[in-house]
């Protein structure tokens, strides 16, 4: 087996399905052909450029400018999934959980991923470190995203219930437990919905992409099982940071639940 | 003896009074004056400035949960978060006996205690979270419209504990616009508006404190 690369006139034939969903968006009235042209610009675009940081980063083999990657990715992951919030606490401090607890487990996972499991030389290999470092982060935001939303609107629709726990003189854990266990599950289904059912609903995409690469089917999946490990790990502790993190943002020292903190609607 | 100092709330003008034991005051004032408020306030569930004292001590010199389990705030909407009403309560033998002995005493049948919420009317729920409410027998009784929901049978049994509060000396601070319920039980009133002051009446023993 072996890789068969792709040329400009390859890609330009793919491009043509493109083609299609205009059709069927002017067909059909849609008026998607602006965001259409736009996202599949963008998507061109992001991709070429940071393929071309990537090989860069991979030519320096730096730890520094590999840390800066992994910064800037956990950045622009953390505006996307910022601006799909419904309600927030205001203030910078959701920013820093919502971006630091994903963040953090992407970092441990990896860190674990480099050093103790697949060994590379050297343990901070760009070529190894950033994709494996997307794949945590990634999966730990949309956790975390989850969470976020689910403590908020949680504690919006139980307040009244809440707030008779505390009167009785709960803390604001025991007071928001309920809603915390039901934010934590909310956090960790796709994972553990994305573990079941892997390989039969679909191939997961990095295998997919180690197959196209000539890998032995044997050893993508052995990969791919340990990355599902590794996520499932990370999404765990950026789903309980940010739980716990945002029972404390909800409330305030005097075990007040602080739902006027919340942006406004 | 519940003594309040400067308290402030938002825009409200600042009140000083004082509630001593088995005495009951009634917070009176129009919609939208700010009752409510001020008894959440008391229970320290929204941001407040001020000095409270419970027998000379002061609510910041304790943590907000223990000041809560003396100074308790029952809410005209009473809140559940299981499906019965006997799991949010605790559940020790002293509180079962006491449990059976309110809920009586509240007119209320013992069975009400594992029904589930959503099966219960609207007037037993208020009665319920009441009887939860003096379970653990706090000093300071926070009421915030205790019969809204409730028949004149079923007030009066309300009334009868509210007085049983005061007899075994605890404080109780009511809100309701039932002024001929007000009119039995307050020593006291705080009117609200227009100008937040206190008033003593009848037997009154705590005078107003200069705000």
């Amino acid at each position: 087996m072996t890789y068969l690369p792709l040329d400009l006139l390859d890609l330009s034939l793919a491009a043509l399905l493109l083609i299609a969903n205009g059709a069927i968006s002017i067909w059909f009235r849609l008026g998607l052909e602006r965001t259409l042209a736009v996202s599949s610009l963008r998507m061109v675009v992001q991709l070429a450029l940071v393929a071309l940081a990537l090989k860069v980063i991979f030519g320096l083999d730096s730890p520094l400018w590999t840390a800066l990657f992994a910064l800037f990715m956990t950045a622009a992951a953390a505006y996307e999934v910022f601006s799909r919030q419904e309600r927030r606490v205001a203030g910078p401090l959701t920013l820093a959980l919502g971006a630091g607890a994903p963040f953090l487990a992407g970092l441990i996972a990896t860190m674990f991923a480099a050093v103790v499991v697949i060994g590379p030389d050297p343990w901070y290999a760009p070529r190894y470190v950033l994709p494996i470092f997307g794949m945590m982060l990634g999966n730990a935001l949309a956790g975390t995203s989850l969470v976020l939303n689910a403590m908020t609107t949680g504690a919006e629709t139980e307040r009244v219930a809440i707030e008779a726990r505390i009167a009785l003189g709960a803390t604001r854990f025991e007071a928001l437990d309920t809603v915390l266990r039901r934010a934590l599950t909310t956090g960790l289904m796709p994972i553990l919905t994305a573990m079941a059912t892997t390989g039969i609903v679909a191939l997961p995409g990095m295998m997919t992409g180690q197959i196209l690469a000539g890998i032995e089917p044997v050893e993508a999946a052995k990969y791919q099982v340990m990355i599902l490990f590794l996520v499932a790990g990370s999404t765990g502790l950026a789903v309980v940071a940010a739980g716990l993190g945002s029972v404390l943002l909800l409330t305030d020292e005097r075990h007040r639940l602080r739902l006027d903190r919340l942006t406004p609607r | 003896m519940l003594r309040v100092e400067k308290l402030r709330i938002g825009s409200l003008p600042s009140l000083s009074f004082a509630v001593a034991d088995g005495e009951c005051l009634a917070v009176e004032g129009p919609s939208g004056s700010g009752k409510t408020r001020i008894l959440r306030a008391i229970a320290d569930l929204d941001p407040n400035e001020g000095q409270l004292f419970l027998d000379g001590i002061e609510r910041q010199e304790m943590p907000a949960t223990d000041w809560r389990k003396h100074v308790r705030y029952a809410a005209a909407e009473p809140g559940w978060w299981a499906d019965t009403p006997r799991q949010t309560l605790p559940a020790t033998e002293f509180a079962d006996a006491r449990t059976l002995r309110l809920v009586t005493a509240l007119g209320l049948d013992e069975a009400l205690l594992d029904r589930p919420i959503n099966r219960l009317s609207t007037g037993e729920r208020q009665r319920l979270a009441l009887a939860r409410a003096i379970l653990d027998e706090p000093r300071v009784l926070l009421l915030d419209e205790p019969t809204a929901a409730l028949d004149a049978g079923a007030t009066e049994m309300v009334e009868e504990v509210i007085r049983y509060q005061l007899q075994a000396r605890r404080s109780v601070l009511i809100a309701s616009h039932d002024t001929e319920l007000i009119d039995r039980l307050a020593h006291v009133r705080l009117q609200l508006a227009p100008t937040a002051r206190a008033h003593p009446a009848g037997t009154a023993s705590q005078g107003p404190l200069p705000a």
